[in-house]
């Protein structure tokens, strides 16, 4: 049983809840949690939510509106709240910090919630491997972590790619993730693509086409 | 929605394997694609979990889950090939 222990707004309609959890054995970044729901009437509900920290249990939640967990996550659990958890899981869409080769990740909306716990893993480690965030929203109010992203940071290149509206002066036109989004890095890096069905399946196609090895890219897929 | 991935196979079938199931290498008895369990297209708002080939669309794995039992059908399987953890960390999750 995890008890919410903080809580940090990060956009209008997503919510970063950081949870104690006695006993956590640790994690992987890119790594989730299964977060259960019983209603009085013992109806459940299950989804699954990415760690989005390498060293606490954190989950970055989008309110999908007609949703029925994530709105409750985001707007109603309190601090102090206990909430069912089943985790870590998943040993695939993991990175591990060492020196391994040149990474490009590539977010839409909350699927940077995984990205961003490795990018978070690869400062902790002091890692040498360089990073490359291709990283969609909507607008730039629709940014998770955006006062981190900001800082600079060695090794790391962030780049945001807006699809309905832009900063003033922005030089990209709004529009999805293009090839060209993509910067024209060597093919030969790992690869990790999260986000919504549609926008995984469209930037793991982009990665194929553009001549990356389909078994150095990994995908999740969030619904 | 949209359906979503074997990553999210993890949780529940941590339930019944020691080891992380979606690393493992699967095989379509279809079509005979091999890759991880990963990356089968999951469709998880149904009372069960199925998971389809990425290739061919047939079934390779489906999971029911009542408040006493689990219950698995790998019949759309051929094979599973599974890393096991060399002791470090590795196991861990
Ligand atoms: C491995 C994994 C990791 C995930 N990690 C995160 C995470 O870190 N943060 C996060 O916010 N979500 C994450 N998700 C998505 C999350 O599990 C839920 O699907 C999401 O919160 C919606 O649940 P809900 O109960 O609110 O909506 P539901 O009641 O399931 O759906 C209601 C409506 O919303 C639509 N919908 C459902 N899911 C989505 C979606 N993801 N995007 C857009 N529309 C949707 C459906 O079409 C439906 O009409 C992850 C999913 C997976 C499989
Ligand atoms: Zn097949």
């Amino acid at each position: 049983m995890a008890r919410l222990a903080e809580t940090r707004r990060e956009t209008g309609t997503a919510r970063t809840l950081v949870f104690d959890v006695p006993g956590w054995p640790g994690h992987l970044a890119g790594q989730h949690v299964d977060v259960r729901l019983t209603a009085p009437d013992g109806y459940a509900a299950q989804r699954s939510y990415s760690l989005s920290a390498p060293d606490r249990v954190e989950l970055t939640v989008q309110r999908i509106p007609d949703g029925e967990v994530s709105p409750y996550l985001t707007d109603v659990l309190g601090v102090g709240d206990p909430v069912e958890i089943r985790g870590p899981v998943g040993g695939w869409f993991v990175w591990r910090p060492g020196a391994g080769p040149d990474v490009l990740l590539i977010a839409g909306g909350s699927g940077i919630a995984p990205l961003m716990a490795m990018v978070r893993a690869r400062r902790l480690a002091g890692s040498g491997t360089r990073f490359r965030l291709v990283y969609s929203t909507r607008t730039p109010g629709d940014v998770f972590y955006a006062d981190e992203l900001r800082r600079p940071e060695p090794g790391l290149d962030v780049t945001h790619v807006y699809t309905r509206a832009a900063p003033d002066g922005w030089p990209r036109p709004p529009g999805r993730l293009t090839v060209d989004d993509l910067g024209d890095g060597p093919p030969d890096r790992d690869c990790f693509v999260c986000g919504p069905t549609g926008f995984v399946e469209s930037a793991a196609d982009m990665l194929l086409a553009r001549g990356h090895d389909p078994r150095r890219i990994k995908t999740e897929r969030f619904g | 929605m949209d359906h979503v991935d074997g990553n999210a196979l993890a949780g529940p079938l941590s339930e019944l394997f020691a080891v992380d199931i979606t690393a493992a290498t699967g095989r379509c008895v279809n079509c005979g694609l091999t890759g991880p369990v990963a990356e089968l297209r999951v469709y998880d708002r149904a009372p069960g979990l199925v998971a389809r080939c990425p290739g061919c669309g047939h079934v390779l794995l489906r999971y029911v889950r009542t408040p006493d039992s689990a219950w698995i059908d790998l019949t759309g399987t051929v094979s599973l090939r599974v890393r096991l953890p060399d002791g470090d960390e590795e196991g861990r999750g």
